[in-house]
């Protein structure tokens, strides 16, 4: 009786592993199933072409009757973009100086703003609102043409050169001068003030990347804080801080990337494909920004990853 | 007693000082934010004589539609309207099947190499889209489909200027900013407990079930937040768009051939010797962003409560 028991109880779980198998099996199929589609794409509109990108950037490519002409030349078009091209230094320095300058900026504004927008307070919902808006307006085209509007920065030179630049920036200097604060540090805050629509514009994605971090620190550990007697500052800091951490190199990277939308190393390479048919020149010069970034985005990797804490 | 006093009103001091400080800040920055916009609405709607008039600041003197005329004229406003919709719309749809599926295969239907397939996914968001897009573009303009087309049709298809290049990069998954959504997705779906889809499993429902019955009406936060970025990123771009539809009418490229077409259109009219008014076009053009701007406005006003907290929910943070 207590034998055949277990026999039926064995094959009961013997079928059930069966099934689990064979499920695990289904599943492995229908995981592949549903990333093909991405996989074809991942493959023709991706790899290949970043395959061919590399090769054309190697040889001189023509575009001839019959089809493109592809002579191998070796490292020629980097040679050319790094000595003869008359731009192409400028604007690749320019370009990422430009995103180191702002990504940290863009970061700490962001992270700020995430803590004030998670306070309660009155016209909380409106102020999110406004915030996020530049998620959805100040990117591609309309950012664009909005900084070549004449009228807005002829307006800005007469109302503002007024009333913004000298009584924020200009005194800022001078006080923060007198405090002894070195000359680079206080060119590069006061250069901050004078961009902050800028620097607003570019960081809506991030403030709402860290919001949502904030949002998912538990509660009780700020009442635990509270009760021990810390102020709203040292919480910042001990708790909030350490806890979005990880979230930092999450905005680094997506400042990063956000910065190949739209940028003066970006025009430039579309430039050399598209108006000078070049498309040899034109793949050295995006490797060469590719690799660049690459430099970079390991770096900061490297730099930010060593010092977050992880609560695992 | 004195003293108490005194360090009672300088700890009310301090309750009062911060949440001023921060109503100070936060103003203002939200007029920072704003006043583009604000001043945008006001430079449509005055006429033109009010352009160099030195009391208007804000309020025009002579309210006048001129300008919306113009913009609407120019720009082809309301084709560029549901032509911009209707790819936008397309474009939308598709990338939210492919990246959903793509999304919930990587994070829950793991098969061998699922992780290695996903690093890919990590770099096609790494890699800037300049360094791929001249073989894109060759490509698309010469489509050839694995060598297919041409064994049917005699030769290679060009796909520019249709709408075919966005529906092949979004079906597919690798449209702008593809691999973000994928990454958006797979994030959520690795937040659902896994007890839901073994229910399910116990209920002898079959992967494709769970997925459709009970992932997707559980994804629905993340399915809004990729479907606004989607449309709205798509409805901006001009990088793309000015690659696959030079000559179509959509918002980005008709925004962006506003100032020329603009200053023919005024040149012409003032008899061809004259040269328009750069203050004036500039006039036009601002009323041509805000018309471009203006769907969008709408758009978020009308989600923009689900999206904050949607994103909250989204869980792109875990």
């Amino acid at each position: 009786m207590k034998s055949d028991l277990n026999v039926r109880g064995n094959i009961t779980t013997v079928n059930i592993k069966r099934r689990h198998r064979s499920y695990e099996r289904q599943k492995a199929v229908w995981g592949f199933i549903y990333v093909l589609p991405w996989l074809i794409g991942f493959i023709s509109f991706f790899i290949i072409p970043l395959v061919t990108s590399l090769r054309y950037s190697l040889s001189k490519v023509e575009v001839k009757e019959g089809g493109l002409h592809i002579t191998f030349v070796g490292l020629n078009n980097y040679i050319e973009a790094f000595t003869v091209h008359t731009s192409f230094n400028r604007t690749l320095v320019e370009s990422i100086t430009d995103m180191i300058v702002n990504v940290p900026l863009i970061v700490v504004f962001s992270l700020f703003i995430a803590v004030i927008l998670n306070q309660k307070f009155r016209g909380r919902t409106f102020a999110r609102a406004v915030f996020f808006l530049p998620v959805i307006l100040a990117s591609g085209i309309i950012a664009n043409l909005e900084s070549s509007s004449l009228i807005e920065a002829v307006q800005a030179e007469r109302e503002g050169s007024r009333f913004l630049n000298i009584l924020t920036s200009f005194e800022l200097e001078r006080m923060m001068l007198e405090m002894g604060v070195d000359d680079t540090i206080v060119s590069y805050l006061t250069g901050a003030v004078n961009r902050i629509y800028e620097i607003i514009s570019q960081s809506g994605v991030q403030i709402l990347i860290f919001l949502a971090g904030i949002q998912s620190i538990p509660s009780s550990m700020y009442e635990v804080a509270i009760i021990e007697g810390s102020t709203g500052y040292e919480a910042f800091w001990k708790i909030t801080f350490p806890l979005v951490s990880p979230l930092i190199l999450v905005n680094v990277i997506y400042t990063i990337i956000d910065h190949f939308s739209s940028n003066a190393m970006t025009d430039l390479i579309r430039e050399t494909a598209l108006r000078n048919f070049n498309f040899g020149l034109s793949s050295a010069m995006a490797w060469v920004y590719f690799a660049a970034i690459s430099i970079i985005l390991v770096v900061c990797s490297y730099l930010i990853s060593k010092r977050v804490f992880y609560q695992e | 007693m004195i003293r108490e006093r005194i360090s009672w009103f300088i700890k009310s001091v301090r309750r009062l000082l911060w949440p001023f400080a921060r109503s100070v800040l936060l103003i203002g920055l939200s007029f920072v934010i704003l006043y583009p916009i604000v001043k945008k609405i006001s430079l449509a709607v005055r006429a033109k004589t009010d352009l160099y008039s030195p009391i208007v600041v804000w309020i025009p003197q002579n309210f006048s539609l001129e300008n919306f005329r113009y913009a609407i004229e120019m720009m082809d406003y309301w084709k560029t309207l549901i032509n911009t919709t209707l790819l936008c719309l397309l474009t939308t749809v598709l990338t939210l099947i492919s990246c959903g599926l793509a999304g919930y295969g990587f994070a829950r239907l793991k098969f061998k190499g699922s992780n290695l397939l996903f690093a890919g996914v990590i770099l096609t968001i790494l890699v800037p889209p300049t360094t791929i897009f001249i073989p894109v573009y060759l490509n698309l303009k010469d489509f050839t489909l694995m060598g297919l087309i041409p064994l049917i049709a005699g030769k290679s298809v060009n796909l520019m200027d249709s709408f075919w290049p966005f529906v092949l990069t979004s079906i597919t998954g690798n449209s702008f900013k593809g691999g973000l959504f994928i990454f958006i997705f797979r994030q959520f779906f690795r937040g659902i407990p896994r007890e839901l889809e073994e229910a399910a499993y116990v209920d002898g429902a079959s992967v494709t079930k769970t997925f459709t019955s009970i992932m997707l009406p559980n994804a629905i936060p993340a399915i809004i937040t990729v479907a606004l970025f989607s449309f709205v990123w798509q409805w901006n771009d001009s990088f793309y768009t000015t690659m696959y539809l030079p000559s179509a009418k959509v918002m980005a490229t008709q925004l962006a051939s506003l100032p020329y077409n603009l200053s023919i259109k005024l040149t012409s009219m003032l008899g061809g010797s004259a040269k328009a008014d750069p203050f004036y076009l500039s006039m036009v053009q601002d009323t041509g962003i805000l018309l471009a701007m203006l769907p969008l406005i709408i758009l978020y006003i009308f989600t923009q409560r689900y999206f904050v907290e949607s994103i909250e929910r989204t869980g792109i943070v875990g």
